[in-house]
């Protein structure tokens, strides 16, 4: 009994766990990795990242994956860039607001090409991954973007008194999207769709109208992202946010969200951001060359999802013993 | 003494309480065409895969030859030449017939397939069973007719001596039937042995020469085509004591809530009926006759091409299972674990997952109102679960499907769509469900419109049943005159239209 109440629990919150032997490891390995300024360093990095995996999630629980998310973030921040430093500069707040209508724009056409014309969420995303970066590097001519209104990177750098502001926005976007899913009727859709789409729909769900809602607010996320990153860097790079659906996919199985959707609760996605975070901040203190921090996330998304399978295969034998019982 | 090729004997193949095979003994000669018959979950399909070594029977021996076998692997029974036809075919349709045909043991010359030796060799077997068909055609290319028969080839190109067909004509228009039955006309010359399991009653006098009956996984006797008559034959299939009890009605039918006229979708022609409130009204039929589309149509789930559904004396346009809902009707589906439940949510999100309207404030689901939903309809249907946060999946059959019920009945609809109510759950459940349906129409005034395969079931609980076939109704069968011969009948357009 002791030991089927611990594997449960093991099953349920072992990544806590995980985060929490990472961070006795790395400050084992650096006394500067526990400091008050590091902590909120490691908390201003994973923003980003956290911000759009809130909307990868909300995609991922109904089966779905979106990977054109790294391409909206730097489509998003080009856009932002070179809207205001156009001749007549445009207001940063209008800048961004149409930059987030941008990212929206492109949650649904995902959505479109998935719900209305059937295609695979993983192809279609892929499509949209390469043409929106084709977007920031047209728009740009490939060049970056800089010479932007000051006031305009308090988003990116600021601090409420010794909070960064790019954290405050983080968590404002998790506690919505905590609301979101375990509140609203909403939420309570998208878990069913992604349990059983056929079921859902015969219980009264418009399916197609809670994948554009899912895409949707992934594209918003993106771009808000985005708009974020463009202040704290100060520089509109086509490139940027290249590679981010991979830190973001991996936090959020991380975080426990099923691959085959309709399981998965925001709450411990923060944690696979965090444990994100904080390998790439750990291993850039000890001084861990960046290919080889990229070789290591690689297998920590094998790893991840490897756990989430071994996971799934326990709760099932432990059902079939209870079942014996 | 007679070559039995294949006997059973004292067969069993228990499920948890379900008794698919109950001590079954049957005996196969060399070169007949034997006929299995019965009613669905009689417990042939049991039978067969039991022989195919695709299940392990709980207890029995399989005699092949002499040679006696306890258990039993899907490769020892493709070894030992037995080949079954499917519905869905395993062919793959960019190779061609020859290719197919000896797919996984080319002919090979030089290290390379000699595709004109199989041609070849194909020619003339097709030749041989009378097939005019070019071996070198694309399997994509052929119609259902042709593939089935590529199948068949396949398999007695492969040396199968007992070729088993489940419904192999369902598919096939009638001369596509006639060419297969000259084919198996062929394969008896060849000594090849066929267990044939098919709906159509007539089919079996047709091409069988024995036929075997089985009922509620039982055997019940063996006789030649020769010997027995069709009204004999179907006598055999449902006679049967009843196990169930089935609650009698108590209160008056009301007036008329539904009606239906001329509904026309992809597989349903012109279906009219009507439903009064408080009347439990019987669909019966063969499996694709066209009944689940008749429901799926009248909930929204499926395009309707035309016709009109009045409900309560006001004419509805129904688009969608949501705008179902909100019109009163409910639906519990056929297939539970697929359309039913959501397996990995809660009893409780799954009991208010299509009435959450009404546990909300403003735009948040109150949790104690959700709860409170969940907890009254978890005590009224009597599911048995240690709390109603446990995760469906962790449920028996019987209280997923209360579930399902219950997240329809928290609707509140008026009237409640029942496809297939008890498919694959235990006799105590079952009774449960049948006097829930009672209460519902006699206490709450609800309708039920009823679609089941199971005969007694089907005569036990209706009050009045309609028999498609074809899409279309075949007939309306009153209470006073129930009978699974006359639905049978209907059914298999003995009689009717």
């Amino acid at each position: 009994m002791n030991t089927k109440k611990l594997k449960s629990v093991l099953s349920h919150y072992g990544i806590i766990f995980v985060l929490v032997l990472l961070i006795i490891v790395f400050a084992s390995l650096s006394n500067r990795f526990l400091m008050p300024n590091n902590i909120f360093n490691i908390l201003r990095q994973s923003s980003i990242v956290g911000i759009i995996s809130v909307g990868m999630t909300f995609v991922m629980v109904t089966g779905g994956i979106d990977l054109s998310c790294g391409s909206v973030v730097g489509a998003s921040a080009v856009g932002a860039a070179l809207l205001m430093t156009a001749e007549t500069p445009w207001n940063p707040v209008w800048a961004c607001l149409l930059m987030l209508l941008f990212g929206l724009l492109m949650g649904l056409a995902n959505a479109f090409f998935i719900a209305q014309l059937k295609v695979p969420p993983f192809i279609a995303t892929l499509g949209t991954m390469t043409s929106v970066r084709g977007i920031a590097y047209i728009i740009t001519g490939g060049l970056p973007v800089f010479g932007f209104n000051r006031a305009f990177t308090v988003i990116g750098q600021g601090y409420v008194s010794i909070v960064p502001i790019p954290v405050i926005i983080m968590a404002v976007v998790f506690l919505f999207g905590i609301i979101m899913l375990n509140k609203t009727r909403l939420g309570r859709h998208i878990y069913g769709v992604g349990g059983n789409e056929e079921a859902a729909r015969l219980s009264g769900v418009n399916v197609k109208k809670v994948k554009y809602l899912v895409y949707g607010i992934s594209g918003f996320m993106s771009s808000l992202a985005g708009v974020v990153l463009l202040a704290r860097v100060n520089s509109g790079q086509p490139n940027a946010g290249t590679g981010y659906e991979m830190d973001v996919i991996t936090g959020v199985v991380l975080g426990g969200v099923s691959m085959s959707g309709g399981q998965g609760r925001l709450i411990m996605v923060v944690v696979g951001v965090l444990i994100m975070g904080i390998l790439t901040n750990g291993m850039t203190m000890l001084t861990i060359n960046e290919y080889v921090q990229q070789f290591i996330k690689g297998l920590v998304l094998i790893g991840a999802v490897a756990l989430d399978s071994l996971i799934k295969e326990q709760r099932s034998t432990q059902t079939v013993e209870e079942k014996n019982a | 003494m007679t070559d039995n090729i294949l006997e059973v004997h004292h067969l069993k193949k228990y499920y948890d309480a379900v008794k698919a095979l109950d001590d079954v003994s049957i005996s196969f000669h060399r070169g007949e065409v034997h006929a299995l018959a019965g009613e669905n979950g009689a417990g042939k399909s049991t039978l067969i895969k039991s022989i195919t070594g695709a299940i392990e029977p709980s207890a029995g021996t399989i005699v092949l030859e002499g040679k006696e076998h306890s258990k039993f692997t899907p490769i020892e029974a493709i070894e030992y030449g037995i080949a079954a036809i499917y519905q869905e075919f395993t062919l793959i349709p960019h190779l061609t017939v020859a290719e197919n045909i000896y797919f996984g043991k080319e002919i090979v010359k030089n290290g390379f397939v000699d595709k004109k030796a199989m041609n070849a060799k194909v020619a003339k077997l097709l030749d041989e069973m009378g097939i005019d068909l070019d071996p070198a055609s694309f399997v994509r290319d052929l119609g259902i007719a042709y593939q089935q028969i590529v199948e068949i080839v396949k398999a007695v190109a492969a040396n199968s001596k007992i070729l088993i067909m489940d419904e192999p004509t369902a598919p096939l228009t009638n001369n596509e039937t006639e060419m297969l039955f000259r084919i198996i006309d062929k394969l008896k010359e060849r000594n090849v042995t066929i267990l044939y399991i098919s709906h159509r009653i007539e089919e079996i006098f047709r091409v069988c020469d024995r036929v075997s009956v089985m009922r509620d996984g039982k055997y019940i006797c063996t006789e030649n085509t020769s010997d027995i008559s069709i009204h004999q034959l179907i006598a055999h299939m449902v006679g049967r004591e009843l196990g169930e009890d089935y609650p009698v009605r108590k209160v008056a039918l009301g007036d008329v809530v539904l009606k239906v006229d001329q509904l026309h979708s992809q597989k349903v022609h012109g279906v009219s009926f009507e439903l009064r409130r408080g009347e439990i009204l019987g669909f019966g039929g063969l499996v694709g006759a066209g009944r689940t589309e008749v429901m799926q149509a009248l909930y929204g789930a499926d395009p309707v091409k035309s016709g009109t559904v009045t409900i309560n004396g006001k004419v509805e346009r129904i688009t969608s299972p949501t705008k179902a809902l909100e019109k009163g009707i409910g639906l519990i589906p056929e297939d539970r674990k697929n359309q039913g439940v959501l397996l990995g949510l809660t009893v409780r999100e799954n009991i208010t997952f299509s009435s959450l309207a009404q546990a909300m404030v403003g735009p948040f689901v109150k949790s104690k109102k959700d709860m409170e939903i969940a907890e009254e309809y978890t005590e009224k249907l009597q599911i048995k679960t240690p709390s109603v946060n446990q995760l469906v999946k962790n449920l028996s059959g019987g209280n997923q499907q209360k579930v399902v019920l219950a997240k329809v009945l928290a609707t509140k609809c008026d009237i409640i769509i029942f496809d297939e109510p008890t498919r694959g759950i235990d006799v105590g459940a079952k009774q449960e469900i049948y006097n829930l349906m009672r209460t519902l129409v006699d206490e709450e005034g609800k309708s039920i419109i009823m679609v089941s395969s199971e005969m007694p079931e089907l005569i036990g609980m209706s009050d009045r049943i309609l028999v498609m076939r074809h899409g279309r109704i075949a007939g309306e069968i009153g209470k006073a005159d129930f009978s699974q011969e006359l639905i049978l009948e209907y059914a298999s357009g003995l009689i009717g239209g």
